[in-house]
């Protein structure tokens, strides 16, 4: 085994992380504060081509591996998760799916804009009563002409309202269950196509997660992705994905939040020393290290199974399972070593440990990445 | 118009610097970055190039890592680098500027951008050095440049305002901070990067021997500033505060 990131890679790694520490860190703090993301950091990432990382230079993207748009992530999340997860849903969300299943038509006319970054993706398929059970989705297509109807909600929608380019999960014949749904791609500003609430959220406050709301939407039939009958497996293609990008995103929070609480312990003196002195501290510094060193050994192992070709459902699980609660973990031990001042806004941590929680949630929750490696085990 | 940037691999600007047993620098472990007034130097030669069309060509003289930093300007649209390795003993500016001025005489150019110095030994001779082994007129401290005609209209700074200097090509520049904002590289730029050749030589290969690119400058000691001192809080009324303030700065302090 080599542990050694590609030349690409480390000059990725490093234009990331200076990007993100020149222009998305300064402004972090008031984007969750004010739960309003400064979209001209987004043209600033489009011009760099950040927006298209893993997708081939002829569809508008960089043409580099999974693996670097993983380190991408992290090196976003490390400063700011909000900025970590639009660009991961944008990308392994909103983007791969087309660039998986789409038609050489769809992939100019959808993945292209989306790559370049002149668009923005997201991903439908949540529902009131369907998520990590993506086979039950009650929002209905149906055929008629030379389109298909779409009736119905999505909630908890990451870049909902602001993304132009949604792939929606919808039912296509019930009596079917999971093999009677299919994948549309809808745009922006469709007739019938609403948002309908904005939720205000524990962390990642500056992400935009919006209720999709379709009544009587007519979606040209071209626009049908990856066949009728489809829909589930498009999901649980792109879910598999999709993880890798919020591990990644657990990553850079619990990195981010180490470094915060590495300077700091250095530099805060209590009883004439710096509170680094205390072996006590040093042991939690050393867990919080050895477990992110653990995480990132997980993520970019699933990122490069992705990039071999071989599979990466339970590895991509596992990375997610273990990213996020070590995300969680870190950043309450940071808030801890901070003490009164990092329950305070003075300091990133208490956002950092905010962002977290939603990893052990979002694509997956902790339990369901579970059952994802115990099937994967059993089968 | 073919422009020569050239550049130099420097600790990084937050890199904690310790002094070793032995008295020299501690490099082990230490991230470095391509000198941030390079970045300038490679930038504006990018904007020139992109207005007028040519090649831009990226020099560094330093060790095998200083190829990261060639790396980095090719990745940010620079043509080609060319890397000379110089494993000496001692290098001072007359060495640097003696093979680097070798290496650019081997190629084609009508302009020079540098900065007008490093962040980490600032000494601002090597550019100055390379225009003069070269014959060409320099232009220091550049906040705006302009290239027309043959000519270039520079305006520099100068103490307490500015200057506006017009040279004819080629001439040697060194960029100041402000003269333009660096790009980020591009991930395309990045990838693109891998495949840009980088030339790589060494002074005997320049036809430069040991002793014309020994150091004529010898370091005889390198020490760290010592460290400060815990401020001082005078307490009291504002009044009495302040006669006692103005009291330490005349008689301890000895600055008014």
């Amino acid at each position: 085994m080599i542990f050694k990131l590609s030349e690409e890679q480390e000059l990725l790694k490093k234009t990331v992380r200076d990007f993100a520490e020149s222009e998305v860190a300064p402004k972090a703090a008031e984007m969750d504060e004010n739960e309003e993301y400064d979209w001209s950091l987004w043209d600033q990432m489009a011009e760099m081509g950040l927006t298209g990382i893993p997708f081939p230079e002829e569809y508008g993207g960089a043409g580099m591996d999974n693996l670097s748009y993983a380190i991408a992530v992290e090196e976003l999340s490390r400063v700011c998760a909000s900025t970590g997860v639009l660009v991961s849903a944008h990308t392994s969300l909103g983007s791969w799916p087309i660039y998986h299943f789409g038609t050489e038509e769809q992939k100019q006319k959808f993945l292209v804009p989306l790559a370049e970054g002149e668009k923005i993706g997201a991903l439908g398929l949540t529902e009131p009563s369907a998520g990590s059970d993506a086979g039950s989705v009650k929002l209905t297509a149906v055929a008629d002409g030379d389109e298909y109807v779409l009736n119905g909600t999505k909630i908890f929608i990451t870049n909902g309202g602001r993304a132009d380019i949604y792939v929606v999960i919808a039912s296509t014949d019930k009596s079917k269950g999971h093999r009677g749904t299919a994948a549309f791609i809808v745009e922006k500003d469709t007739p019938g196509f609403t948002f309908g609430k904005k939720e205000h959220k524990m962390g990642i406050r500056a992400s935009y997660t919006y209720e999709l709301v379709f009544e009587n939407c007519r979606v040209p039939k071209e626009n049908m992705l990856g066949g009728d009958g489809k829909g589930f497996k498009v999901a649980l293609a792109t879910l598999d994905g999709g993880r890798i990008g919020i591990a990644a995103q657990a990553l850079g929070i619990a990195q981010g939040a180490f470094d915060q609480a590495l300077a700091y312990s250095k530099i805060r003196e209590q009883f004439g020393k710096p509170i680094s002195a205390n072996q006590g501290l040093q042991w939690m510094l050393a867990d919080m290290a050895t477990r992110i060193d653990a995480a990132r050994l997980l993520v970019y192992r699933a990122a490069y199974l992705k990039d071999e070709g071989q599979p990466y459902g339970k590895e991509s699980a596992m990375a997610k399972l273990y990213a996020s609660e070590c995300a969680m973990w870190v950043t309450t031990k940071a808030v801890q070593i901070f003490g009164g001042y990092g329950y305070t806004r003075e300091y990133p941590v208490e956002r950092m440990m905010r962002d977290a929680k939603i990893t052990e949630i979002y694509e997956g929750t902790s339990e369901v990445q579970r059952i994802v490696i115990a099937a994967n085990l059993l089968k | 118009m073919k422009i020569v940037v050239c550049l130099k691999q420097t600790f990084d600007t937050e890199a904690k610097i310790t002094i070793n047993p032995d008295g020299k620098i501690n490099d082990q472990g230490v991230s470095l970055i391509m000198n941030p007034y390079d970045e300038f130097a490679v930038e504006e030669a990018l904007r020139l190039q992109e207005k007028n069309g040519g090649e831009v060509t990226v020099v560094s003289v330093g060790g095998a890592k200083a190829q990261d930093a060639l790396r980095q300007a090719l990745a940010m649209g620079a043509d080609k680098a060319v890397l000379v390795t110089a494993e000496l003993a001692a290098m001072d500016e007359y060495s640097t500027a003696t093979i680097l001025a070798k290496a650019i005489a081997g190629l084609e150019y009508d302009l020079i951008i540098g900065g007008f110095r490093a962040v980490d030994d600032g000494s601002a001779q090597v550019a100055g050095r390379v225009a003069e082994i070269l014959g060409l007129p320099v232009v220091n401290v550049v906040t705006k440049l302009e290239v027309a005609d043959g000519k270039a209209l520079a305006t520099r700074e100068i103490e307490g305002g500015s200057e506006v200097v017009e040279v004819p090509l080629p001439a040697v520049i060194t960029a100041q901070k402000g003269l333009n904002e660096p790009r980020y590289p591009s991930m395309k730029g990045i990838m693109k990067a891998k495949k840009k050749p980088m030339e790589k030589k060494d002074p005997a290969g320049l036809g430069l021997d040991a002793a014309a690119v020994a150091a004529r400058v010898c370091a005889l000691e390198y020490f760290l500033p010592a460290p400060r001192a815990a401020g001082k809080i005078i307490p009291g009324e504002p009044a009495e505060a302040t006669a006692a303030l103005v009291r330490a700065l005349r008689e301890e302090a000895r600055i008014i």
